[in-house]
């Protein structure tokens, strides 16, 4: 069964009088457990597909039917609703909330799902010890390196098991071995809980990771092509 | 939820610490500054009120027509017999009976022979009866610079400047030269026990306060006043109730054309005094409105401000999954905590130097050398209860109103947006 399912997608944002076609007749599916990234250069669409795919923006034309809900058709309740219990974030900048310890920014997406406070921490803890900061808990992201917020980002985006986590150049901000740290943990985090990952980026690393790649160019797709199981483990 | 809510606001000054420091201080000056306002309109009221023109005043028709020249020969008549009916008619108000005069005073050499004269404005009012209040209606004893207060009949107290200007000193006498309600001459003796400084330079000038037994001995006015003056409960005019008696009085007295019936005179309806009070009514109303407005501009501006900074975060949240209405109610909430506490805050100091200004007030005396009009020379703050709520204009509904404003952006933007503002 595919988890995200986008038919003829087009996106255009007004500008000035006429209008910007960012995105163009895209058709391709994803499935469950897919480690994918959307690549391109600026842009080339691939932040406002993974937005559109966010529920976070809505398709001009065609449909993207994430997890069976039509993104175009959702109302904002239902759209906070699925953003809330099936997807997760994570930022270039890591976003995290600077005055809430590390503890709490991993908490935050169960809060908002009212889970009971014995619940909550036995998943946050667990969520810390996938991304390896249990020692950190108490810390505020102002006193971690950048590499350790993109693992609480990413702790956050994984807290509540979604199955589907969208990256946006999860990488961009950080230096070679972090970006390799963090993508492990992705990629291990995808083997072990089957979460589909779709990443939107252009760094060479974290497409040494992908198994997919999705070649955007001026709003369309260019290339789509699965990459070799063999070849990931030599790169 | 709401924990994780109050952490973040006591944790972010800039979401905390700064708006509250700035809507107290806000809320701090328009709390100030009003009762401020109103305490120097109002003293100067007060000033007016207590030394000449009371809340409310009774004398004869044609005293009222010639008021600026106190013709004592149109004096109330009877006068004990008008006291008693004042007081049994209308309990709530302080009525006193008082005597002005003009005259000149003589102050003698050793040999009997004119040393220094000048032109004394002279008030006679029930200083020695047990009952009376008059004494610290003109805060007397506090006015009092050299010698004591009149306790015996025949004594005088004399303004501070005028006594200098005669060069006379307590214990000394003076020769009051005027004229008894009848129109003859009239000398009478006094003996100066003390001078006074109302801190008024329209008084102070040439007062001359003796017992109002006294006046009425040296100018022939047995069982006589020139007015009665009323004073209303709270010790503050209020035109509106002031009026209300005047009339309800001068109905009952309406078919007497006669010059000596009684006639009841609010502050408002004597001489000027009218205009003085609409124009003061107006001014502490337009100067205060101003300020408050000035104060919500400013305090909107702050909400506004505070909310725009946090469109990143309400993106990030958006992006977690809460939904719009839930992220802009909190911000209203937030809002509505930094209002409430920001306004107790300035409210309670602002009122603090309110206090300290109506208690102890600011001496403005070197500024009002020759001033002709009764002004107060110490200027003070007056605490309406009209302080204790007015700081939640500016401090409450405006930090609110901003938040709001702001908010709207929630909805308006598109998420993605509103998201992307964080990574700006």
């Amino acid at each position: 069964m595919n988890l995200i399912d986008v038919k003829n997608l087009s996106k255009r944002f007004p500008m000035g009088k006429g209008e910007f076609t960012a995105l163009k007749d895209i058709n391709l599916t994803i499935g469950k457990g897919e480690f994918v990234g959307l690549i391109g250069p600026s842009g080339s669409g691939k932040t406002t597909l993974l937005n559109i795919l966010g529920s976070l923006d809505v398709p001009s034309d065609g449909e993207a039917i994430v997890l069976g809900n039509s993104i175009g058709a959702l109302s904002a309740k239902q759209s906070a609703m699925l953003r809330k219990e099936s997807l997760g974030f994570i930022f270039q900048s890591y976003n995290l909330l600077q005055v809430h310890t590390v503890y709490e920014n991993v908490e935050f997406p169960l809060l908002l799902l009212k889970l009971p406070a014995a619940e909550r921490k036995k998943m946050v803890m667990d969520a810390l010890a996938w991304v390896g900061l249990t020692d950190k808990a108490k810390s505020k992201p102002p006193q971690l390196s950048g590499g350790e917020c993109q693992r609480v980002a990413i702790a956050r985006a994984m807290v509540k098991r979604p199955s589907l986590v969208l990256a946006d150049e999860p990488t961009a901000n950080l230096d070679a071995a972090n970006s390799h740290n963090i993508l492990k943990t992705m990629e291990a985090l995808n083997r072990d809980l089957n979460t589909t990952f779709v990443f939107a980026t252009h760094d060479e690393k974290v497409i040494g990771y992908l198994r997919r790649k999705i070649f955007l160019l001026d709003g369309s797709i260019d290339k789509d092509e699965v990459v070799e199981h063999s070849k990931i483990a030599a790169s | 939820m709401i924990k994780f809510l109050v952490k973040g606001l006591l944790r972010d000054k800039s979401r905390s610490q700064m708006p509250i420091i700035v809507v107290a201080i806000g809320v701090m000056l328009t709390v100030f500054i009003h009762a401020y306002i109103n305490g120097f309109m109002g003293d100067t009221i007060e000033l007016n009120a207590r030394f000449s023109h009371g809340h409310l005043k009774v004398m004869t028709k044609g005293y009222a027509d010639n008021m600026s020249q106190t013709p004592n020969d149109l004096a109330l008549l009877d006068s004990d017999s008008l006291l008693s009916s004042l007081q049994r008619e209308y309990p709530t108000v302080a009525w006193v009976p008082r005597i002005q005069f003009g005259g000149l005073v003589d102050a003698p050499d050793s040999t009997g022979e004119t040393r220094a004269q000048g032109p004394a404005m002279g008030m006679g009012i029930d200083f020695l009866s047990s009952a009376s209040t008059e004494v610290e209606r003109l805060n007397i004893p506090k006015s009092l610079v050299r010698g004591r207060l009149i306790q015996n009949a025949g004594e005088a107290l004399i303004s501070n400047l005028f006594a200098e200007k005669l060069g006379v000193v307590p214990g000394d006498v003076v020769t009051l030269i005027g004229s008894t309600m009848n129109g003859s001459m009239s000398m009478y003796n006094f003996t100066i026990v003390g001078t006074i400084a109302f801190g008024a330079e329209a008084l102070d000038r040439g007062a001359l306060i003796v017992d109002i037994e006294d006046a009425r001995y040296a100018l022939d006015m047995q069982n006589a006043a020139g007015e009665v003056l009323g004073f209303l409960e709270g010790g503050f005019y209020s035109d509106e109730d002031a009026i209300a008696i005047a009339q309800q009085f001068n109905a009952l007295h309406a078919d007497s054309s006669s010059e000596y019936a009684p006639v009841m005179k609010s502050l408002s309806q004597q001489g000027n005094m009218g205009s003085y009070v609409s124009l003061l009514n107006t001014w502490t109303g337009i100067i205060s409105s101003i300020f408050v407005l000035a104060m919500a501009l400013v305090l909107w501006n702050a909400g506004l401000l505070g909310s725009l900074r946090r469109y990143g975060e309400f993106g990030v949240r958006l992006a977690m999954g809460e939904e719009k209405g839930h992220v802009y109610r909190t911000l209203i909430y937030e809002s509505v905590v930094i209002g409430v506490i920001g306004a107790a805050i300035g409210t309670a100091i602002g009122l603090f130097f309110a206090l300290l200004l109506q208690v102890y007030g600011i001496d403005i005396s070197g500024m009002m050398e020759g001033a002709a009009m009764m002004m107060p020379t110490v200027i003070k703050a007056r605490i309406t209860p009209v302080d204790y709520y007015l700081g939640l204009i500016p401090g409450l509904v405006s930090t609110v109103v901003g938040s709001m404003l702001a908010g709207v952006g929630i909805y308006r933007r598109q998420t993605a947006k509103l998201f992307k503002e964080l990574e700006a």
